[in-house]
């Protein structure tokens, strides 16, 4: 049969079974189980009142159960065996956990891992604030809503295609056909390259350290507050020590951005450039997620009661500190649900490296780490422990998010 | 402290015009109220002065200087708004400082006008709360007194007691009152209810489709309406119109009659009465008497007693209505005949257009 038709036929099945399940079984309830008439109607309509929510949910908990709560437990005893020839097992503790972080391509997965934790979630939110905030003021705000958001319909292995064309390198005497190669052959050591290669990413680079530096003034002071339980403050310290160590080496690679050899003319394999082959990769997430942020972040800052904002505007705000003072901390819950949903999203991330550079040059990362293992090298023990590792941190975002998702809607 | 001149203010959306060209004088100090029904302009008009609209024509004064293109802070005013629009992420103290932090002055002046603003408002104890934890009247507050930690030189008020309960609204609006005599700083006023109005205001502004039908102190507009509209605006209940026929004009009185009116000697106040020609009879409803010599007659409808009042709804004998005010405690029956009797004097005759 054609697969159209399949897929059109199981659409049919799978809907019409769900719809009968729920009106078959309602009408067996109502109607033979605990029929509403005869002398105990009224104990009997009861009863199918307690049962019916637990008869709708049955499928539901039936299918999460089986393919989510079970696949958990499986995968923690997993990750506490060892195979051995001729398909026994055999617990070993906790060696398969010590093996791995021994393993330096796990730890480099950790690394790169934490590395998208900061960059997309912040990347994403801050652009699609931006998005969200710039759309509501133009004329073709929803066109170019439309346009940012349509990324979110494209699936994470085509985007990675996309990107990877983009990144795509010829030989020196071919036509290029990535983009950023195509621009990146249009320098040629002149005074615009000095301009946009050199001054603009270390004014960039600068500005960054200065904003940075801003934060971890604001945070010291309000550390310094009083108020503050001594718990936040221990956790505040902390992100401004690592905003400062941030701030610190940005400065330090503005200067060496200044001074860098750069190799004019030459094709660049972009993908195989240590370390800032992650960002490569980040950017195709943070291209996806953007449009989720704005979406979200715009209806947000259209419920924020307009009165106030005037009321800002007379008493003499500027437009940023309108923006920084007035909008954003009306909608930070808003903010931190969508911060935090990306950051599960980012937790995850598999298809982007995988379709790209396979975890090569330095740009695994868990979820891929995790593929390698237990399908490539078929180490369930090593797989499964990776495995939990991810949910290890995904768990408490995922709570956190929760808890606040449902704040915000209360 | 400013005076404010509006001199042909005009304002459109589009093809639609919403302040057809507005002509106000506002003295310093002064307690100035736009009244008039929804729809009128008078929001759009405060917020013109506010800054929050552009102004299409005319201009705009503010103590002397023409503002029409300064930005809100440049023009020295403060508003509060019918939905108090305070800050919900910051405290009172942070409310009431706003203005002074975006202006950049220091912790010990915010501290020192922020604690004079609260001692005036009466609210030193709210200070550190949030605002969710106010309720609607302290919430109102919170908003005048950020106007007040601005010292502007107008404040400006958006229907700000719209949104409290009736009582809560009187002991308000006396507080407003208050605070105009204490601070004696120029005052726009917005509100649709002519009590407050009347009240409250030095001087009070008629509005009705985007143009002033008449500007005047309270009891000069209670008792010398320029219009059908303004004498059919304030004072509740509103004033009886009746159609009445002029029999005979002389010099600056005019003899008129209606099949329940016997005829009746009334001032013209200069408006361009005819004999011969329709006119409609403006009378009060507080200034009508029962009497037995009466000139107007009916048959009561309903009768509401108040106490210190009793309201009467009569049918007149051509059909028309009337509503009688007695300032007393009356006891009227239905379908019961009534003579009534005015006062010339406080009648008020107008042309059958307005």
């Amino acid at each position: 049969m054609n697969p159209a038709l399949l897929g059109l036929l199981t659409i049919v099945i799978g809907v019409g079974g769900c719809v009968g399940y729920f009106y078959f079984s309602n009408v067996f309830l109502d109607k033979v189980l605990f029929p509403a008439s005869g002398p105990n109607a009224s104990r009997n309509i009861n009863r199918a009142n307690k049962i019916r929510p637990w008869l709708f949910l049955a499928p539901a908990l039936l299918a999460l159960g089986l393919y989510l709560a079970y696949p958990v437990f499986e995968t923690l005893r997993l990750s506490f065996l060892e195979r051995l020839p001729g398909g026994r097992t055999q617990f070993v503790g906790f060696d398969n956990y010590t093996r791995m972080f021994a393993e330096p391509k796990f730890m480099e997965a950790l690394r790169n891992n934490m590395l998208w934790l900061i960059v997309v979630p912040a990347g994403s939110t801050a652009f699609g604030l931006l998005a969200a905030q710039l759309t509501d003021r133009i004329s073709w705000g929803s066109v170019a809503k439309s346009l940012i958001f349509m990324p979110m319909a494209i699936s994470f292995v085509g985007a990675a295609v996309i990107f990877k064309l983009v990144y795509e390198t010829r030989p020196e005497d071919a036509q290029q056909i990535g983009v950023l190669n195509a621009l990146w052959l249009r320098f040629d050591g002149g005074i615009g390259s000095f301009i946009f290669l050199k001054i603009v990413p270390a004014i960039l680079l600068l500005g960054f350290a200065a904003a940075l530096a801003w934060i971890v003034w604001v945070t010291i002071r309000k550390i310094r507050e009083p108020r503050l339980a001594s718990g936040l403050k221990i956790v505040f310290a902390l992100l401004a020590l690592l905003m400062a160590y941030i701030a610190v080496s940005s400065v330090l690679n503005a200067g060496s951005v200044l001074t860098a050899e750069l190799d004019y003319g030459t094709p660049m394999t972009w993908l195989t450039i240590p370390f800032w082959n992650n960002f490569f990769l980040m950017i195709v997430l943070v291209w996806i997620q953007t449009g989720f942020a704005m979406v979200i972040l715009s209806a947000a800052l259209r419920g924020i009661p307009e009165e106030t904002i005037e009321a800002a505007i007379i008493d003499g705000a500027n437009p940023f500190q309108i923006f920084f003072s007035i909008k954003v901390p009306q909608i930070m819950s808003t903010i931190v649900v969508v911060w935090t949903t990306i950051t599960i999203a980012t937790l995850k991330v598999f298809d982007i490296v995988f379709a790209m550079t396979n975890g090569q040059w330095e740009t695994q990362v868990l979820a891929n780490y995790m593929y390698d293992k237990l399908f490539r090298a078929n180490d369930w023990g090593v797989g499964s422990a990776s495995a939990m590792i991810i949910m290890l941190l995904v768990t408490p975002i995922l709570v956190w998010n929760v808890y606040n998702a449902r704040k915000e809607m209360r | 402290m400013a005076d404010l001149r509006l001199k042909g203010l005009r304002k459109s959306y589009g093809s639609a015009e919403v302040i057809r060209g507005v002509d106000i004088d506002i003295e310093d100090g002064e307690f100035v109220v736009f009244v008039g029904p929804s729809g009128c302009g008078k929001s759009t008009l405060l917020r013109m002065i506010a800054g929050l609209e552009d102004i299409t024509s005319g201009t705009l004064e503010i103590g002397g200087k023409r503002v029409n293109d300064a930005q809100p802070k440049e023009r020295g005013v403060a508003m509060v708004f019918q939905s108090y629009a305070i800050f919900p992420h910051m405290s009172v103290r942070e409310n009431m400082a706003f203005g002074l932090t975006i202006a950049g002055a220091s912790k010990a002046e915010k501290e020192q006008k922020v604690a004079e603003a609260a001692r005036i408002l009466q609210m030193e104890h709210l200070l550190d709360r949030r605002p969710s934890q106010l309720s609607g009247g302290q919430r109102q507050r919170v908003a005048i007194g950020r106007a007040i930690t601005r010292n502007p030189s107008v404040f400006l008020f958006d229907e700000p007691l719209s949104n409290l309960d009736a009582a809560l609204r009187m002991d308000m609006r006396m507080e407003i009152g208050k605070l105009h005599s204490q601070l004696d700083t120029t005052m726009i006023y917005v509100t649709h209810d002519q009590v407050e109005a009347m009240t409250l205001a030095d001087k009070i502004v008629v509005l009705k489709d985007g143009e002033v039908m008449q500007i005047g102190s309270p009891m000069e507009l209670y008792h010398n309406p320029a219009n059908l509209f303004v004498a059919g605006f304030l004072g509740a209940p509103s004033m009886n119109f009746l159609q009445v026929d002029v029999l005979d004009v002389q010099g600056e009185e005019a003899k008129v009659s209606n099949p329940s009116l016997e005829p009746i000697v009334v001032k013209t106040a200069g408006r361009p009465i005819e004999a011969g020609h329709k006119a409609t009879l403006g009378v009060r409803p507080q200034h009508l008497r029962v009497s037995e010599t009466g000139q107007l007659h009916g048959n009561v409808t309903l009768a509401e007693r108040l106490g210190s009042e009793t309201v009467a709804d009569l049918r007149l004998d051509d059909g028309s209505k009337l509503i009688a005010a007695f300032a007393e405690d009356k006891i009227l029956d239905v379908g019961q005949r009534l003579s009534l009797d005015f006062d010339s004097d406080a009648a008020h005759l107008f042309p059958v257009d307005g």
